[in-house]
């Protein structure tokens, strides 16, 4: 095990490494930051101040090795457009963007997880047909059209929530269901095909000779054999909805990083670009290492060495 | 449809495709036609005519598929079925602006059926140009990459051994994350365009289809047919190409469908984030997106249709590969 996860420190290493030095790359090639962020009466020695403050009179590779160095330091630079460290810029959007996120997730669950199990159990019921065609048009909903009709709807022409902005519980409520709508789906079709799957094991046969109730059956046998795959794929799930609430946070104007990360794309402001990758890439090599060790530790028979 | 009564019974029974037991669909004039019943019935059908057989049998596919090809033949024929071009300035009026669905312009020559955007443009001219762009992007970049990724699956399978290793891994560390965030990064890299859209979207998908095609080749290349290829020495290049690919296509159907509508769907995501395409080349992605600002005043319509269209076309595509997958899936055939 502690072989495992030295080894996967490492990968993780490697792969950041090599994001980093992509990213860089690309980002050095495109525009000119000066250019979009230096005001256009500035006179050219204040230009001029701006490119050297900045760093962006020197060559790339010792742009680079600066960046290596201050990373090592946790140090991602200065954002150039509010002159504070990038880090610190994106860590205080990320609970917003984390709110939304758990929010979306817990609702996909609550709704997923009894729809599928409903259309594991009953496969031929007239339900069933209707709760997996409703799924496969939840997997076609574009996210950033059926966001504008729900603020169209409930926020402007029912009033029944704010359109826009963070606050209270009122405020969360329509972009979390912006954002869960495809990860119900999601869960209704995976509940649905392991349920299938585990109600024909001859476990589910000894369960039910043994006298037990079905209630125990599904509830205790069949759900939890079923919750294996599910932690795998929701854990990966957990790191798409961030990356997707910047859809989400767009529409709804939630002060998140998503939020932040396309701003910053727009004015070129590199460092936010660069440390906004490389905690996101983090983010998602925590997530996959918590759902390899929980897998291990709901389904003995996965062994790492 | 159904050609086999042809010539034996009157052609009125045509329409009721596939219910006959033996019933072929889509060859024309082959021997079928004069081969009395009986000897019809021995011969084995090819899988193609089966599967189409069983495909018309779906109703829900059917309908799907019909929709489909009915906004392909709107995307097609966009500049035919338009009221105007909705990227000609000259064409456009600006005292026609934010008209709600089923007005008329000032001298009553055009009746704007879904309304006009801020402009004074015809909605329903702009969705046909739209579906053409985001379909064009689609399908498009869904092929490339097709053709990227099913030519590193079968390599990596075919190889084996380190180069399948190194192949995967990459294949591996791209699909751990979300294809948003990896075409949000090209994008800010490549800027804006038609070209560099269709560039992030392949970079994007092709690992999907590498890894389908390996999954299913590497099942492939153990079977007999491929021993009997290679004790003929037919070259590697050949066995790949004609022998083990053209089995791989099955499911790789399926990937296709569902990766198109994948495509369409994050093209137009990218768009409304105003990282996809340029203003002048609008998908119905960028339609949506410009109906925002006015979504607050009432103007419904101008994200509404769109949307419409943009959803019923993702909807139409999963659906025909949910049921493609049914019907192609060997677990459940019996």
């Amino acid at each position: 095990m502690i072989a495992y996860l030295i080894r996967r420190f490492w990968q993780t290493f490697i792969t950041l490494l090599i994001m980093s030095l992509l990213v860089f790359v690309g980002v050095y090639h495109i525009g000119n930051p000066a250019d979009i962020l230096v005001s256009a009466q500035a006179t050219p020695e204040e230009y001029e101040m701006f490119i050297r403050n900045m760093g962006l009179d020197k060559p790339m590779w010792e742009q680079y090795v600066t960046f290596l160095g201050n990373l090592f330091q946790g140090d991602l630079g200065n954002s150039f457009v509010y002159n504070e460290p990038a880090v610190d810029l994106i860590f205080r959007r990320l609970p917003a963007t984390l709110e939304l996120t758990f929010a979306a997730m817990g609702i996909a669950l609550v709704f997923g997880l009894p729809l599928g199990i409903y259309a594991g159990l009953k496969p031929k019921s007239g339900l069933t047909r209707c709760i997996m065609t409703g799924s496969i048009l939840g997997f076609s909903l574009p996210t950033f059209w059926i966001g504008l009709m729900m603020v169209m709807v409930f926020a402007v022409w029912l009033g029944w929530f704010p359109a826009s902005g963070r606050g209270g519980l009122s405020h969360l409520v329509l972009p979390a269901i912006n954002l869960a709508l495809f990860k119900v789906s999601l869960v209704i079709r995976l509940t649905r095909a392991g349920v299938l799957e585990n109600m024909l094991m001859d476990y589910v046969r000894f369960a039910r000779a043994k006298g037990l109730s079905e209630t125990r059956v599904v509830v205790v046998h069949v759900l939890k054999n079923t919750l294996i795959p599910l932690v795998t794929v929701l854990g990966l799930e957990l790191g798409n909805l961030i990356a997707f609430a910047v859809v989400t946070e767009t529409i709804f104007a939630w002060p998140g990083m998503g939020k932040l990360i396309i701003d910053s794309i727009t004015v070129l402001d590199r460092p936010v670009i660069l440390a906004y990758l490389l905690i996101v890439v983090v983010m998602f090599s925590l997530i996959n290492l918590v759902v390899d060790i929980l897998y291990s530790v709901i389904d003995p028979r996965v062994r790492y060495e | 449809m159904t050609e086999e009564r042809v010539g034996i019974a009157a052609p009125a029974t045509a329409g009721t495709a596939g219910t006959g037991g033996t019933g072929g669909t889509g060859g024309i004039g082959g021997i079928g036609d004069v081969l009395p019943e009986e000897l019809r019935a021995v011969r084995p059908e090819s899988p193609l005519r089966r599967n189409v057989r069983e495909f018309m049998r779906r109703k829900l596919a059917v309908f799907a598929m019909v929709i489909v090809l009915l906004l392909c033949a709107m995307a097609v024929l966009a500049p035919v079925l338009s009221f105007q071009n909705p990227y000609s300035l000259a064409e456009l009026d600006i005292m026609d602006g934010k008209l709600p669905p089923g007005s008329q312009n000032w001298d009553g020559s055009i009746t704007y059926w879904l309304g006009t955007d801020d402009q004074g443009r015809d909605l329903w001219s702009a969705i046909l140009y739209g579906t053409r762009t985001s379909l064009a992007v689609g399908v498009i970049s869904a092929f490339l990459a097709l053709a990227v990724g099913a030519a590193f699956g079968l390599i990596s399978a075919y190889a084996g051994g380190k180069v399948d290793s190194i192949i995967m891994r990459v294949v591996d560390i791209q699909l751990s994350f979300p294809a948003i965030l990896i075409a949000l990064i090209l994008l800010a890299i490549l800027g804006q365009g038609v070209g560099k859209i269709i560039i992030a979207l392949v970079i994007t998908q092709w690992a999907y289809y590498a890894r389908t095609v390996r999954g299913t080749a590497l099942v492939e290349r153990r079977k007999d047919y491929v021993d009997a290829a290679r004790c003929l020495a037919l070259p590697s290049s050949r066995i790949i190409a004609r022998h083990i690919f053209p089995n791989c296509l099955p499911p790789l159907i399926v990937v296709v469908t569902m990766r198109i509508a994948y495509a369409v769907m994050l093209e137009s995501t990218l768009s409304f984030l105003g990282i996809g395409l340029p203003i002048t080349e609008p998908s119905l992605g960028l339609l949506i997106s410009n109906g925002f600002e006015y979504l607050m005043s009432g103007a419904y319509w101008i994200s509404f249709f769109p949307g419409m269209v943009l959803f019923l076309l993702i909807a139409n595509i999963n659906i025909v590969g949910d049921e493609l997958r049914d019907l192609l899936n060997p677990r459940l055939r019996t």
